[in-house]
Parts: C-alpha cells; sequence; structure tokens
C-alpha cells in the first residue's frame, strides 16, 4: 500500500509470533498486489481498463457506492481524472482484516498500524496525535482501547483530498482531522469524506454516532466533538 | 510540476524481534524512499503553532524527485491565501533535489472570531493545539501541506526548473 505497517504485539510469545506476524504481512501484501493503483495487474488497474474484476473487488465497489450515500456524496472513488481509486476505503478495511486474523489467532492485545491508520486491540495503549504544522511533535496525547483511528490530511500519498461536491481542487481551511470509531475500517471510511467538507467535517462525525472526532485547522486551532474528551490523557 | 510530490514507493520487508517483556515482536513493513517521520518521542513543552516573530516551521520533505530535476539554490515561493491568512514557502535544492520547505509566512491571525459552532451545534469545543511531551504506543497524524502551501511550493519549484 505504499506506506509503513507496523504490528504490534503485547506479550512474549516469540516464537509463536513470528509466523503469525508472517500471515498479517503476507495479507498486507496480497493487498497490495490486489488494490494498488499503480500495479497493472491489480484489480483497480483493470477496472480502470474496463475488464472484469474479483467478486472481492465488487464487494468493494458495493460498500464504496453505500458509503457515497451515506456521506452525501463527499466520499466519492472517482477522481477527478475519472479513474477509479478505491484507496480510501481499502485501507481501513484491509488494517481491520490484518488484525482479524491475529484476533483468531488468539492475540488479545495489539494494535496493527498502516501510515497512522490503527485498529487498536486491548485496553490502553497511549497514542498521539502528530501536530500538522511540525511532525516531530505530538499535540495531543490519548489513551485507547478496542477501537480504530484515522487521520486524513491535504496530502495524502500524493493525492490531494478535493471536494467532490464543490469540485474544489484542494481544501484550504482545515489541515488534519482524525477520527475515533469502533473500529479502523468506520474511523477511515468517514475521515476522508469528512475532511473533504473543510470546516463542517467535524459537524459531521459529531452527528454520527459513534464516532469522535479532532480537527485542526490552519490557524493551529483545533475543534473536537463533545465525546472526544473521554480518549484524551493530555 | 506536481508531480514532483508524487511519491514513487518501493516497499522493503524487515522483521524485527524484541526480547523485552511488554513487547514481543512487530514487522515493518517499510518503503525505501520515505517521507522522513520522527518516531515518537519526548517534546518539549512549549506554545507551537504560527505566532508572529516565531523562527519559520519546518515541514517535512517531500519526497522521491527524479534526480538532478532542479537547480541548486534556495528559492522563494509566490504568496498564497490560505483561507484565514497567506502562506509563503522557501525551498532549498541540493544535488538537484528538494533537502528543504520552511515557512517563510503563515496564518496566525487567532484572534479572528470564526463561527464554526452553528446553534445546532453547541457541543464542539475547540482550543490552541499546544505540543505535548509524551512517550506513545503510536501516532496518526497529517501534515499541513495545504492548498496554500503547494501553490507557494510549486512557484518556488518552477524557478528552479
Amino acid at each position: 500500500m505504499g506506506m509503513p505497517v507496523i504490528v504490534k504485539i503485547a506479550g512474549n510469545e516469540l516464537r509463536k509470533t513470528k509466523k503469525d506476524l508472517q500471515k498479517v504481512f503476507d495479507y498486507f501484501n496480497y493487498v497490495d498486489e490486489e488494490y494498488s493503483p499503480y500495479k497493472e495487474t491489480s484489480q483497480v488497474a483493470k477496472l480502470n481498463r474496463g475488464e472484469e474484476v474479483s467478486s472481492e473487488m465488487k464487494m468493494i465497489l458495493g460498500l464504496s457506492e453505500d458509503l457515497k450515500k451515506e456521506t452525501n456524496g463527499y466520499f466519492d472513488i472517482r477522481r477527478l481524472d475519472g479513474k477509479i481509486d478505491p484507496s480510501g476505503i481499502v485501507k481501513g478495511w484491509a488494517i481491520k482484516n490484518g488484525a482479524e486474523i491475529l484476533k483468531k489467532l488468539g492475540y488479545k492485545r495489539f494494535y496493527v498500524d498502516a501510515g497512522g491508520d490503527a485498529e487498536i486491540v486491548g485496553k490502553n495503549w497511549t497514542w498521539g496525535i502528530r501536530n500538522p504544522f511540525n511532525v516531530s511533535e505530538i499535540v495531543k496525547v490519548l489513551e485507547l482501547s478496542d477501537c480504530g483511528i484515522a487521520t486524513s490530511g491535504t496530502y495524502e500519498r500524493g493525492q490531494h483530498i478535493y471536494d467532490p461536491i464543490g469540485k474544489k481542487n484542494i481544501i484550504l481551511d482545515i489541515v488534519s482531522l482524525t477520527v475515533i470509531g469502533p473500529d479502523v475500517f468506520e474511523a477511515d471510511k468517514f475521515s476522508t469524506p469528512a475532511f473533504a467538507m473543510g470546516i463542517k467535517g467535524i459537524e459531521f462525525i459529531e452527528k454520527r454516532e459513534g464516532l469522535e472526532g479532532y480537527m485542526i485547522d490552519s490557524r493551529g486551532i483545533a475543534t473536537m466533538t463533545g465525546g472526544f474528551e473521554k480518549y484524551v490523557k493530555k | 510540476m506536481l508531480s514532483a510530490l508524487v511519491i514513487t514507493i518501493f516497499v522493503v520487508y524487515a522483521l524485527h524481534t524484541n526480547l523485552e517483556n511488554e513487547s514481543a515482536s512487530s514487522i515493518v513493513i517499510k518503503p525505501n524512499t520515505v517521507i522522513p517521520t520522527p518516531l515518537p518521542t519526548d517534546t518539549p513543552v512549549a506554545t507551537l503553532g504560527p505566532t508572529p516573530g516565531q523562527a519559520p516551521l519546518q515541514t517535512p520533505v517531500p519526497a522521491a524527485t527524479p534526480q538532478g530535476r532542479y537547480k541548486n539554490g534556495t528559492y522563494v515561493g509566490s504568496i498564497a491565501d490560505a483561507f484565514y491568512g497567506n502562506v509563503q514557502v522557501q525551498v532549498t535544492i541540493f544535488g538537484g533535489n528538494i533537502t528543504d520547505v520552511t515557512f517563510l509566512q503563515y496564518p496566525s491571525d487567532r484572534s479572528t472570531s470564526r463561527m464554526i459552532n452553528s446553534q445546532a451545534m453547541p457541543y464542539l469545543i475547540q482550543e490552541a493545539i499546544q505540543a505535548q511531551s509524551a512517550q506513545v504506543d503510536g501516532v496518526s497524524g497529517a501534515t499541513a501541506t495545504s492548498g496554500a502551501f503547494i501553490q507557494s511550493l510549486q512557484s518556488a519549484l518552477s524557478q528552479a526548473s
């Protein structure tokens, strides 16, 4: 998927752990092969060439269509150049699936983190929100248990988030929106379209049951949803 | 010009083991061309963010520009409108590549009151962001490569082409 993936497991069953981590690693490899927009043989490339795609790709397209409706069009896998790119929904879905692999293997306390979006399993992991103006600083310290966290920003892996409704090319007024949800698929699904809504995005998160958010605007002022406080350590 | 910011990433795999009690093993799958992302560490407690008179803010360096694409030197981009104020960046090119991007101007008008909360949304809470010092297990976040930043950057890079 073109970003660092970190899997961290609490505990010390070393021999068992190496093989199990390999399974997660292999799964992300599979996701990259199947869903990378940059690989000619991926389902995404096939889709954009008008070729037949897998049933799993069709399922993802279905999920994307549902999400487009739920977000009044602010989530849209069709880019400005007409190509389809479902990366915005694949990422959270894949991280959640990676975590499921470890859960099924009996692990109770771990996290799976891909580029800062993470599925957090077990109690009391300490998590930071990066300062968008200075990446070596943290501006919020959270205590997270059994949830998912995802952050959207203007510059996601080389692609600009644009406003599919107003067709503005780049969101100017906010720089970072972090969403916490019941799992990383839910958090990640909504963080991108909420970001595309600009300043109104945090209201969208506030209105949605089960999601909390922390938005930072281009002045360095943060706006958080009412229930976000419960995650805050500092 | 913006293609300079498109990242071509090749994935390299590494397996690490950790014999400490608390955390057993981790796999880190890293691209070998990266935007530098420092590990979470204790950070100095300070009010941060754009304030008048502060030193220019550092930003992460956009990675993976083709070799020798730009002329060496330091270039100042145009002033771009970032909705709450102006953004202006300065780019340093060394060895034909971007080695540093610095903010010369950044919106700092915090006294402006903007109606973010509508009457129906009284629950939203606001605060100025502040650096926190803490050990953390992981970090989430975005970089403020806003549209205005990109506009100013683009104008600086066009001088270096």
